[in-house]
């Protein structure tokens, strides 16, 4: 998992089924002092996040089918979560 | 997921079983501002109706096969759709 920053939401409506009614977030990577890492990631919305929200992406297919419900689903990024704070020693 | 911007299409005369039939796309991967980044990759496109110009988004991994009509394929990215608007705080994108 990492921590990122939702930077915006993507639009679509083609897409595969697997990802009907599902919001599209753009997250930007974040280090652990909390400045863009660079890069970015486009993950499905488990959770009511929104744009300028710090959370939490899990980046791996199995965790992501089991909490979409769906065994088969060809989902590998997931929001699972809002972040308050990370503190670092 | 990442942004990507399909750049030209792949015809196989001989292909793997399992994936006849599938589309495949020269795709070049974007920043989330639609700047080209990183080398040019295929893609199996799951939507079927992805074509050169468009803004898609692509899975990598696993879940790329597991877009596909025959999930045990040797893939490893796919397109799961097509983009009409990337919203970044103040400013849209436009496929």
């Amino acid at each position: 998992m990492f921590v990122g920053q939702v930077a915006g939401e993507i639009v679509s409506t083609i897409k595969h089924p697997d990802y009907d009614s599902r919001r599209l977030l753009v997250v930007d990577r974040l280090d652990p002092a909390g400045k863009p890492a660079g890069g970015y990631l486009i993950a499905v919305a488990a959770i009511e996040a929104g744009v300028g929200d710090r959370v939490l992406v899990l980046d791996e297919g199995t965790g992501a089918r089991q909490i979409l419900g769906n065994p088969q689903a060809a989902i590998r990024s997931v929001v699972v979560g809002v972040v308050d704070s990370v503190d670092v020693e | 997921m990442l942004l990507g911007r399909v750049i030209g299409t792949l015809v196989a005369c001989e292909i793997y079983q399992g994936l006849e039939g599938v589309p495949m796309l020269v795709v070049q991967p974007l920043t989330k501002s639609c700047e080209p980044k990183g080398e040019t990759i295929i893609c199996a496109d799951s939507t079927s109706m992805a074509g050169p110009g468009e803004l898609v988004y692509f899975e990598g991994g696993r879940e790329a096969a597991m877009a596909l009509r025959e999930t045990f394929v040797p893939v490893d990215h796919a397109i799961v759709g097509i983009v009409d608007d990337v919203n970044l705080a103040g400013e849209t994108l436009e496929n």
